[in-house]
């Protein structure tokens, strides 16, 4: 039986919700696993559960640094959409989409999924026209989407300054319906209670410090809490995969290290009810249950392992939601924050047998891992349990930035600072 | 953040343009190492913590610069010209400035 449902609720709430169990165990490691997972985030734990669930591979650790979710699933601005241009991420994110729509059911914890929709704006009738090509590529893989006008967009979203005397005047705009918002918090959690009670062991506080070898072979990691062994180690740290790849001797890596920041207002009434994007900067924005607006851009543009940014971006991240709601100018932010964004060379991920023999990578997620989390998860379980790539995740390799099989879905090249 | 430009003098982050690893060499153009290549446009040294980079003064006197920086407290250690670090190996502004000279 589904250990939440209205009637475990009712029954607890009686009896003075004294006998909730722990939505996860706190095992101390073990000496050895199949496998061990580096990095409790919302990919470590989905590949855990995956592998649990998917092919039956319990006896796995999930070592993560900090605390549960203390990195980028935590920090993310929550949106879930799957409106790419390139087949190779149309399949992926679709596949993740899929997943989404059924997440809360599949864990039995409510993940919040909102199909709110988002919309990229346009503001040039060519980029009008290049969203028109996308979305046909898009609907052309069976991915919905949809062109609106500029009426339609009015309709949507009453606050957004459409008129001819906006800075950057909005010409029409591009939607996928089915593309929405999660609770971010509540994704690692159902997921790790889910992969905890297939056994998975999820070890926090427990940082890694290198890797063990047997010859050429990785054979477990040293950790702040001992040696683990394991025939096998995947790597799913997200911005800290360039530190924890120098500890296992790779020194380069198609990856640059960015932060990217968020933040939050205080909480207004009801106000916008999907998730836009601005065609003309980088400024996306939704509205959270407890109302309020969170919002982000760019990232600050040069490497950094700090989670935290500078006030440029800030200036600027303000200014173009300005240019889009100018009724907002009086609204005050409550929070920022930043995260560690793994960027790659061509802005799309990395989900891999390797680099070394025993070891796998996932990896690359730019600013746009959280709405990856479930299909990362389970490309990267399939990965690990079957020592290859399942066919969705096999364009995602490492080598192909030295093998011309790049997926540069906005053809920016390889420059992190503008995917 | 500022960087003190060795013109200029120090100067907000938002009048200079990152253009990454300063670690990278590029090799000579009409080597045909293709992994030499490879390595240069897409290989990236991404260290917590000193960080050799090249920056360009964009919005000032639009020099290009080597700032070693710290990633994860973002202060920086030392400025200098790129110009100077590299005569001789494929900087065709010194070669050309040189030959000029020569010519004087």
């Amino acid at each position: 039986m589904a250990e939440y449902s209205a009637f475990s609720l009712l029954a607890n709430a009686l009896k003075g919700n004294k006998d909730w169990k722990p939505a996860w165990r706190k095992p101390d490691p073990k000496a050895s696993y199949d496998v061990i997972i580096i990095g409790g985030g919302g990919h470590g734990l989905a590949t855990a559960y995956y592998l649990a669930k998917e092919h039956g591979i319990t006896n796995v650790a999930v070592v993560e640094k900090g605390w549960l979710g203390s990195g980028n699933v935590g920090r993310n601005t929550t949106a879930v959409r799957s409106n790419y241009l390139l087949p190779a991420n149309t399949r992926f994110y679709e596949h993740s989409m899929k997943l989404w729509e059924n997440l809360s059911h599949e864990l039995n914890y409510n993940v919040m999924f909102s199909q709110r929709g988002c919309l990229n704006l346009a503001h040039t009738p060519a980029q009008f026209d290049d969203y028109a090509r996308r979305g046909n590529a898009m609907r052309h893989l069976g991915v919905d989407a949809e062109l609106m006008t500029k009426a339609e967009i009015k309709r949507l979203i009453p606050a957004l300054d459409i008129s001819d005397s906006a800075r950057f005047p909005v010409v029409g705009g591009l939607m996928q319906r089915r593309a929405g918002t999660a609770r971010h918090d509540a994704v690692a959690w159902g997921y790790a209670r889910g992969a905890d009670r297939r056994g998975v062991d999820i070890i926090e506080n427990c940082e890694v410090t290198g890797f063990l070898r047997d010859g050429d072979r990785i054979s477990g990691v040293t950790t702040s809490r001992g040696d683990i062994r394991a025939r096998k180690v995947a790597v799913a740290v997200a911005g800290s995969t360039g530190r924890v790849m120098q500890l296992a001797g790779i020194e380069t890596m198609p990856i640059e290290s960015h932060v990217l920041q968020a933040f939050v207002t205080e909480s207004l009434k009801p106000f916008i009810d999907t998730v836009v994007t601005f065609g003309m900067g980088h400024f996306y924005m939704s509205q959270s249950d407890k109302g309020g607006l969170i919002y982000g851009g760019d990232i600050d543009g040069y490497n950094s392992y700090a989670q935290r940014g500078n006030l440029p971006v800030v200036d600027e991240v303000m200014s173009e939601m300005l240019a889009l709601f100018p009724g907002l100018a009086r609204v005050r932010m409550l929070r920022s924050w930043g995260g560690v964004c793994d960027m790659s060379m061509d802005g799309s991920p990395i989900i891999t047998t390797g680099p070394l023999p025993g070891m796998y990578l996932n990896c690359g997620w730019c600013y746009g891992g959280f709405k990856a989390t479930p299909a990362s998860g389970w490309c990267f379980a399939w990965t690990i349990a079957k020592d290859q790539p399942h066919d969705l995740n096999a364009p995602f390799t490492l080598d192909r930035f030295h093998r011309g099989l790049v997926i540069d879905d906005k053809g920016q090249g390889a420059n992190p600072r503008l995917h | 953040m500022l960087i003190t430009c060795p013109y200029c003098g120090p100067r907000d982050v938002i009048e200079f343009t990152y253009q990454g690893d300063g670690n990278r060499e590029r090799p000579d153009p009409a080597s045909q190492n293709f992994e030499a290549w490879n390595a240069y446009v897409y290989d990236r040294l991404n260290p917590a913590g000193d960080h050799n980079e090249i920056w360009q003064h964009s919005g000032g006197c639009r020099t290009h610069l080597r700032v070693v920086r710290n990633t994860l407290t973002h202060e920086i250690s030392s400025v200098a010209f790129v110009r100077g670090d590299h005569q001789g190996r494929g900087d065709h502004g010194s070669a050309a400035r040189r030959k000029a000279e020569d010519k004087s």
